[in-house]
């Protein structure tokens, strides 16, 4: 039997994605790429690194994020305004990956995937050490046309399910790869004070399902949402609260940013 | 692949939040379409309410000015509200006080969506709050007030360019916050499927008025229809009934702004290409990287970068075609059919009259034009007079 390259690869190294939830609860940072710069957006993805990040959400800025609340919104205008495109984000994360095996998903919506090219972008994700690619606009009926070309690159497409998924829960999560994203809340992305989903119904019916870990993701802010949301899942995604740091303290988030994960991290731990 | 398609056009590109809400969305138009009960009662309400059937109005002095085809004004503008946004939003509205909703909500860019949607909201008493660009909200104050008449909460939207599809981004941003009780009731013959169907079925009474009109007054069929496109509502509901017909000829007439050769335009078909947005996959204004371009336009209700998944299919096929028309063309189509027919349109319907100008002549006496006047300029006359440098007071 002939096997292709990617086929070795993955028999060699699990894909990246599933070593994120090898040790314990998994914490998951987001951050938008070129927020305030490329420089910076690296820097940062190695300090949620050091500070115990199990998995790395590079934003892709897009001119329109319909999924994303205020925050993430203008991170991702001031992300454009400094010139950030798909092409200079991979020269970034071909840097990263010198200094780093974390692995890394690309978080985006559809047109800038599109309009590049499936085949190029994800011959670009394998090139330079992508293993996951979420996109928000792109839900189960319609990520058939570029599952198969990411597959074929060895990038994981990571599913989402929502508040609202109820019958569609089984159906994604059976075709599901990599891990699951669970939306906690109605709305877009963005800090809140409560959480109000019945995420155990929905963690109970995808764990019939499926053995793929999930992850939480969507108003997370406090170590103690963390701690608590945490027990429910494979792991917790942040989002908006690492790029409220990065508005707040711009060039000089670094270390805000790693004593942040540092205490998420430890908070999903006990 | 999703259901919804035009060719490779259209699908459902939306996050999974709605999914489940967009499916029972379709479910239940399925059912009410084909419910006797729910077509009288909109039937009722376009008859009895809305003014419906439009007239076709013979323009014989314009047909005699411009020296060649016969020209027929299919009169919109005549409806309740002043435009063919209420055709589809009665349906709309009804559809979702029949779905149980007791909320709707809407974008707008000129107004008129917003105003009819807030009409039909009053009269069926559901709440409406519409999302508007806050550029839009300044140019089309009047409108917004106009809203709060009717009893709708107007949200200006300062994300972005502040315009038409800001307000689009922001209103599927609450939809997605607050399914259970709200309906997205969208504007135009875009977004994710199935809305470009409902809203083409609902807009489709002008074309199958029209061609009974015309063949009554006619005994033949036209040979060319113009519309005005934005996201495509009004174009595409005087070109769906005349589509079989192959010999009459179907004729777009997008946003062309300062001219498609500068970077202030709106003309999605002429220089835009295909990518996915606003949950469908169509013709877009974009940068290089598929960033979506701020797009210009005089009009408020062109100024849109996409264009309707349909649309895309005819232009594909090459059954209807789509043509650029700047700013200053549709001032000056705005003012003549002003003084020749005594018709203040909207700007947005003079960027079609201003084809009409164009092709009219070298087309015969026994041809017939029937262009679309989607709506009335009253909205436009203050605009207008700014743009030509006349300082009014509203």
């Amino acid at each position: 039997m002939l096997l292709r390259l990617h086929d070795i690869k993955e028999l060699i190294l699990l894909n990246r994605i599933e070593k994120a939830f090898e040790n314990g609860k998994s914490f998951i940072g987001f951050l938008t790429a070129g927020d305030p710069n490329l420089e910076k957006t690296e820097e940062f993805i190695l300090k949620m690194e050091r500070a115990g990040a199990d998995l790395i959400e590079i934003g892709i800025p897009f001119s329109d994020p319909v999924a994303e609340g205020d925050v993430i919104q203008e991170a991702n205008i001031r992300a454009l305004s400094v010139g950030t495109t798909v092409d200079k984000i991979f020269d970034m994360v071909k840097s990263v990956r010198t200094k780093t095996q974390i692995p890394l998903a690309l978080m985006t919506y559809a047109n800038p995937v599109f309009y590049y090219g499936y085949e190029k972008f994800f011959k670009k994700c394998e090139e330079v050490g992508i293993d996951g690619i979420i996109i928000p606009d792109m839900p189960y009926e319609e990520k058939d046309e570029l599952a198969e070309t990411a597959s074929r690159y060895g990038v994981k497409t990571i599913s989402l399910i929502a508040p609202t998924s109820e019958q569609r829960i089984r159906t994604i999560a059976e075709n599901a790869e990599g891990f699951l994203y669970v939306v906690s809340s109605m709305g877009v992305s963005g800090v809140r004070k409560e959480i109000n989903t019945d995420l155990k119904s929905i963690l109970k019916v995808i764990k019939e399902t499926t053995n793929i870990p999930c992850a939480i993701g969507f108003g997370i802010s406090t170590p103690q949402q963390a701690k608590e949301i945490g027990q429910m899942a494979d792991g917790i995604i942040v989002g908006s609260a690492i790029v409220k740091i990065i508005q707040e303290y711009k060039e000089e988030a670094g270390h805000q940013i790693y004593e942040y994960v540092r205490a998420m991290k430890d908070a999903i731990k006990k | 692949m999703s259901k919804g398609r035009y060719g490779i056009y259209g699908g459902q590109y939306i996050p999974e939040t709605l999914m489940n809400e967009i499916q029972y969305l379709e479910e239940c138009y399925e059912t009410y379409k084909k419910d006797p009960a729910f077509m009288n009662e909109l039937d009722n309400l376009l008859k009895n309410y809305a003014g419906r059937p439009s007239i076709l109005y013979y323009a014989e002095k314009m047909t005699k000015d411009l020296g060649g085809a016969k020209i027929y004004l299919k009169r919109e503008d005549l409806n309740h509200t002043g435009s063919h946004k209420i055709n589809n939003v009665l349906g709309q509205v009804l559809l979702a006080k029949k779905m149980g909703k007791t909320r709707v909500i809407a974008e707008t860019g000129a107004g008129q969506h917003g105003v009819a949607t807030a009409t039909a909201a009053a009269l069926l008493g559901l709440e409406c709050e519409i999302f508007m660009g806050k550029e839009d909200t300044d140019r089309q104050a009047l409108n917004v007030y106009r809203m709060e008449l009717l009893g709708a909460k107007v949200h200006p939207v300062t994300s972005g360019t502040m315009t038409l599809k800001d307000a689009v981004n922001e209103t599927m941003r609450e939809w997605a916050s607050r399914v259970d009780d709200t309906l997205y009731i969208l504007g135009s013959v875009m977004g994710p499927h199935p809305f470009p169907m409902i809203v083409r079925d609902f807009q489709s009474v002008i074309s199958k008025e029209a061609r009974q009109q015309i063949l009554e007054y006619e005994g033949k069929l036209p040979d060319a229809v113009v519309a005005c496109v934005g996201g495509g509502s009004n174009a595409m509901g005087a070109f769906y009934n005349f589509i079989p017909d192959q010999e009459v000829r179907l004729i777009g007439c997008e946003a062309a702004g300062h001219g498609v050769h500068t970077q202030k335009h709106a003309a999605t078909i002429s220089k835009g290409s295909v990518g996915i947005f606003h949950g469908m996959k169509s013709y877009f204004c974009q940068d290089d990287y598929g960033q979506i371009s701020p797009v210009y336009s005089i009009s408020a209700g062109l100024d849109y970068p996409g264009i309707g998944p349909e649309h895309a299919y005819l232009h594909d096929t090459k059954r209807a075609e789509y043509v650029p028309v700047t700013d200053e063309e549709a001032v000056d189509a705005f003012e003549y059919i002003a003084r020749t027919e005594g018709i203040i349109c909207a700007i947005e319907s003079a960027h079609a009259i201003a084809h009409v100008r164009k092709i009219a002549p070298s087309m015969n006496n026994n041809q017939i034009i029937i262009v679309c006047v989607s709506g009335r300029g009253d909205k436009d006359v203050a605009a207008i007079a700014r743009y030509k440098g006349v300082d009014i007071v509203e």
